[in-house]
């Protein structure tokens, strides 16, 4: 499959994508976040159509979307309580959006399927490059404040006590998932990036106690998912995003039933 | 070690207390005890620098570093980190080799002195609340604080594992020399291991021995 460029391109992107979205979703899981994920995907998907709309490239018009309204969420509500139902009226908001901009722009449906359920033949050569070098952004990011982000995110109240700047740390993250969100829909769509974002994340808790562990599992988890899924669409030519989505699902539901397991014995 | 001179806080125009005036000396074990909303919590979060005073001095021996354990936490049964990795979270990472060997060898240290030895490859998550407790307790140990701050530690726990708690507690004041302020509403346990109560009262502190506190003062 490696002898058509559109694979190779795919390929590539779909291992940084892979390997972002595993170290972020370590950090969604732990934050509580996974709620939130979902809908700077659905706002990420508006802010495609926007880009669609006035011209410019889709994963530009996610990232301005999903950074401005990541961080204002972020400041909206820092209280759980509030959290959720401020989240659910934007998400409705901005899905709304999308779907007036799609049908103010005069491109095919096609392209808002692209965007929605994500495509493997939808990268060009450009664009890898352009995935790459911020996803190599957003794990630099991850080194730098990775002992201060674990301390936050394993253990808000105690990083508090001990002093750290959980504000701009809590911004700091959300910039990061941002990011990922929109490098991450460019393969699997908007509509199902949050399933890279979470569920990797969330089936490594069930399997590993210590963060770098949790970070290795998760990446490993999404690497294995985005490289069968790619193989397969190649071979049956059906979506990637079903492989993907099939099985992390079966992945996660393994991992609770090893913990229930493990619990019972 | 610690010595409060005039200090007030306002919160806009509503009064948490004012002149405040203590002192707390190396070595010792003071409760900290006053109704719930008297500014207890304000006033540790000033101790530590992470609220500003209105007015007034706090002094803190400069080398002294604070750990402080808070008093709630969210930890569920999913929580993934197991014991040594939770205490770690507040140690300084690093990449030399001779670096982590001292920060492994300091780990150990701790979960040792905390008995946390046997325990520490149980996820937090599936620990009792007292083992909770103590590894609460081991991550503000880990760097090595001259300082201890315990912020209603005790409350929710069964009446053997608080005991347990403070005669851990009280093994580190004495044998390690650690100051410990230990915010609690509990008469017990203040009458047993405290050497003195500053009780908070109408915005002021009153410093009282510990053989002359009653138990009305805790109401």
């Amino acid at each position: 499959m490696f002898a058509y460029e559109f694979m190779r391109d795919a390929f590539i992107a779909s291992t940084f994508i892979a390997i972002t979205a595993g170290i972020v979703g370590v950090f969604v899981v732990s934050r509580n976040m996974s709620f939130l994920t979902h809908t700077l995907s659905e706002i990420g998907f508006a802010g495609a159509s926007f880009a669609i709309l006035i011209g410019i490239s889709p994963l530009i018009g996610m990232i301005l979307f999903t950074l401005v309204s990541s961080i204002a969420v972020g400041g909206l509500s820092s209280e759980s309580s509030r959290r959720e139902a401020s989240i659910s009226s934007i998400s409705s908001l901005f899905i709304g959006l999308g779907i007036l901009f799609l049908s103010l722009s005069s491109e095919s449906s096609s392209y808002a399927t692209n965007i929605l359920f994500g495509s493997i033949v939808g990268i060009d050569n450009s664009e890898v490059t352009q995935l790459i070098l911020l996803a190599v952004f957003v794990i630099l990011i991850f080194i730098i404040f990775y002992r201060k982000l674990s301390f936050d995110s394993f253990d808000h109240v105690g990083a508090k006590a001990s002093g750290l700047k959980t504000k701009s740390l809590s911004v700091i993250f959300l910039v990061t998932l941002a990011l990922s969100v929109s490098i991450g829909a460019q393969v699997v769509g908007s509509l199902l990036v949050f399933v890279l974002l979470t569920l990797p994340g969330a089936t490594a808790k069930y399997l590993v106690h210590s963060v770098p562990k949790l970070i290795m599992v998760s990446v490993g988890l999404s690497l294995a998912g985005v490289w069968l899924g790619l193989y397969l669409a190649f071979v049956t030519n059906w979506p990637v995003t079903f492989f993907i989505s099939t099985f992390e699902v079966i992945a996660y539901f393994l991992g609770l039933g090893y913990k229930n397991w493990k619990l019972s014995h | 070690m610690i010595e409060v001179k005039n200090l007030s806080k306002k919160f806009g125009q509503q009064l948490v207390f004012e002149n405040v005036n203590f002192s707390i000396n190396e070595g010792e074990f003071v409760s900290l005890v006053g109704p719930n909303g008297s500014g207890k919590t304000t006033l540790i979060k000033m101790l530590m620098g992470l609220e500003k005073k209105t007015s007034g001095e706090i002094k803190i021996n400069k080398s002294s570093e604070i750990g402080y354990v808070p008093q709630f936490r969210n930890i569920d049964l999913d929580y993934p980190l197991d014991i040594k990795n939770f205490v770690t979270l507040n140690q300084k990472f690093s990449f030399l080799k001779s670096q982590r060997d001292q920060n492994k060898a300091k780990l150990n240290n701790i979960l040792n002195k905390t008995h946390l030895t046997d325990l520490q490859s149980r996820p937090l998550g599936l620990a009792s609340g007292g083992e909770k407790q103590k590894a609460y307790l081991a991550q503000a140990l880990i760097n090595d604080p001259k300082i201890l701050i315990l912020d209603e530690s005790t409350a929710s726990m069964d009446v053997d594992v608080k005991y347990q708690l403070m005669d851990l507690v009280s093994e580190l004041n004495k044998k390690e020399n650690i100051t410990v302020l230990f915010i609690t509403h509990d008469y017990d346990l203040t009458k047993k291991y405290t050497n003195r109560a500053l009780l908070f009262e109408n915005h002021q502190i009153n410093s009282v021995d510990v053989k002359s506190i009653s138990e009305d003062m805790f109401e």
